[in-house]
């Protein structure tokens, strides 16, 4: 019996609550009254149910006056007011939205066309990037899509095990002031121009990459990844590296708040049954947090994807696909747009906003593929509901 | 299977905050032992230092000793995470790891463990279920989640996942509270006969159901809000619902006081 059983509407007389084990004593219950002397040594817990006696009460007769007719109307909707005025500035909010992609994407359609139609090349097979001369344009945006996706790959790589690892740090491990000063470094690290990541990554972070890039194809130059045939220097690793220190950051502080929403009983679920602090990282903080990686992830890797400068600045901007990652070389299709847009005629950037439509594509098909992933886990979930 | 339990002059803090000072009772072997009292009274701080849950909070620590059939689970050189496999523990709202189907949940503690054999994995959950008296109603949808299940069926969920790792004490944190009359009766008719296998302890606000499961009772209360509970009345559950000997126990029970 709970407590609200207790809490019955008034019988009239008095009345016993049913009890569901026959017992035949009362005693002391929230509302019943102490009786030590009542058949005390028949008294079993195992097997006896109290019945609880239930003070008399008379429920309250009918004031005389009261007839059936309808007493005073309810109050009547509102058509105007606030209500209907927040309403309308969300909603314009929200097909605002619909409406600027609808227009980039249109804008990025409508101004390809033209130089699409002048190109003497398959599109997208052709790997190099001369779409200028009126009548002779040769362009394509194989190498420069590989290259984009080859980096952001790699950065993301390298990222995303680092970011969990000092989310978790962050949330799980640190104390609270080492907590806080970490956090506040990280975020510091997001709010540097990339820019300034470009000119460091090119003139500094150079230097120890070329030497990382050497020793990586030393030992290990027997995978196609380390191989190299033309040296080293302004490599895509280069540029994968800045690129993860960029997105960094994002991963973390992200990830950070979602395992730090953890609910506090599944974690004490997984301590009670003899979990170590990794063990309850790994059975309740990971799986809650599953949805909020992928989002995190995702955000990062819409960020190396679109990343410009700071590639256009460490990459060695060469326009072939190659598996090597060492060798000076490398392209992406934003920092391509960024290094040839200067000396771009008409034509030309009819043809660089046409990289920049598969460069829309690659995010989209990106931000999809992940959706799905987090859709397919809340089916699961959502399976609880029914 | 099952341990006695005795605890000597257990204090427990907050940060600065005493919530128990100097606890001392001897919970025995196959028993079921009521916690009541009234709220901030520090029953389930008690509760939770048995199995060195307390010591989670940031901030919350353990003074005196607890012996679980001699030995003190908070001597220095004590694996705090064997103390919590042999102490099972089942919370006051049912916790089923959300993303887990129901296996999964009952077998997460062997698991942690490194079971790793599909077939004794198997075993396992079916025991324990039946344990739990749960296994009829899940044993077609065992891989659908936990968290699908109704309340009471969820609780009972969480007790086959604490005794699957087979404990030697079962702790309750008010394991019916979130629950309706109907998934509490099923609750503890379980009680009754987990009882033949383990120690158990349960926390309780309702007292009737102290009378209903329990063979000792102990009582425990605060002299006013910002003092530490103390342990007021330990004895038999007849004893404490018919005959208490101290007024306080009386009081609480016959609903004058708390």
């Amino acid at each position: 019996m709970t407590d609200g059983d207790m809490n019955r509407p008034a019988n009239t007389g008095p009345s016993v609550l049913p009890a569901q084990r026959t017992s035949e004593n009362s005693f002391a219950g929230l509302g019943g009254v102490s009786s030590p002397d009542t058949a005390a040594d028949e008294f079993s817990p195992r097997t006896a149910l109290p019945s609880v006696e239930v003070p008399t009460r008379t429920a309250p007769a009918p004031a005389p006056d009261v007839t059936d007719a309808p007493g005073e109307p309810l109050p009547r909707k509102r058509r105007v007011g606030g209500e209907g005025y927040f309403k309308a500035v969300t909603t314009v909010g929200g097909s605002a939205v619909l409406a600027i992609i609808a227009a980039i994407a249109l804008f990025l359609i409508v101004e390809a066309i033209p130089s699409l139609r002048a190109n003497k090349e398959n599109f997208f097979s052709y790997l190099k990037w001369n779409p200028n001369p009126l009548d002779d344009a040769h362009f394509g945006i194989a190498s420069l899509a590989f290259g984009t996706v080859l980096s952001a790959a790699i950065a993301l790589l390298v990222a995303v095990p680092i970011a969990l690892g000092i989310a978790l740090y962050l949330s799980h491990y640190a104390n609270k002031r080492v907590a806080t000063i970490l956090g506040f470094a990280v975020d510091l690290l997001a709010a540097v121009p990339s820019v300034v990541f470009g000119l460091w990554g090119r003139e500094y972070f150079a230097g120890p990459v070329t030497d990382f890039s050497v020793w990586l194809n030393k030992y290990l130059g027997w995978i196609p990844l380390f191989s190299s045939e033309t040296g080293f220097g302004h490599s895509v690793l280069l540029g994968s590296l800045v690129l993860a220190i960029m997105i960094l950051p994002i991963v973390t502080s992200l990830s950070r708040e979602v395992f730090m929403q953890t609910p506090r009983e599944h974690e004490e679920a997984a301590m009670a049954l003899g979990a170590t602090k990794w063990e309850v990282i790994r059975t309740a903080v990971l799986p809650y947090g599953r949805p909020g990686i992928v989002a995190s992830v995702m955000l990062g890797l819409g960020r190396a994807l679109g990343e410009t400068i700071a590639l256009a600045m460490t990459l060695g901007s060469s326009f072939l696909i190659s598996w090597s990652v060492v060798e000076p070389g490398g392209n992406t299709i934003a920092a391509n747009i960024a290094n040839s847009f200067g000396e771009a005629n008409q034509q030309g950037r009819s043809a660089l906003i046409a990289s920049g439509l598969v460069l829309f594509a690659i995010t989209l098909i990106v931000n999809m593929s992940a959706r799905a992933i987090v859709r397919r886990r809340k089916k699961f979930l959502a399976a609880a509901a029914t | 299977m099952a341990k006695r339990i005795e605890a000597d002059n257990v204090t427990a803090y907050y940060g600065n905050f005493r919530a128990i000072d100097s606890v001392s009772m001897v919970i025995e072997r196959k028993s079921v032992t009521a916690l009541i009292g009234p709220s901030g009274c520090g029953k389930s701080t008690f509760l939770r230092s048995i199995n060195r849950m307390h010591e989670v909070i940031p901030g919350a620590r353990v003074e005196g000793s607890i012996n679980v059939d001699g030995h003190n689970v908070y001597d220095k050189d004590v694996d705090v995470t064997a103390v919590r496999r042999m102490i099972g523990m089942v919370f006051q709202r049912p916790n089923p790891f959300p993303t887990m189907s129901i296996f999964d949940n009952v077998v997460a503690g062997l698991k942690l463990q490194g079971v790793r054999r599909k077939g004794e994995l198997q075993v396992a959950a079916e025991k324990a279920l039946r344990g739990a008296n749960l296994w009829e109603e899940v044993k077609d949808r065992l891989d659908k989640p936990g968290a699908g299940l109704s309340g009471g069926q969820q609780q009972r969920l969480c007790i086959a996942r604490a005794i699957a790792v087979e404990p030697q004490v079962v702790l309750m944190d008010e394991p019916c509270s979130a629950l309706d009359p109907i998934s509490t009766l099923a609750i503890e008719d379980l009680i009754g006969e987990l009882k033949d296998s383990y120690t158990i302890v349960i926390v309780t606000h309702n007292m009737q159901q102290a009378a209903r499961v329990s063979d000792k009772t102990a009582f425990f209360s605060l002299e006013k809000t910002g003092e530490p509970g103390r342990l007021v009345e330990y004895d038999d559950t007849q004893k404490i619902f018919t005959n208490p000997s101290e007024k306080r126990t009386e009081d609480y029970i016959t609903g004058r006081f708390g």
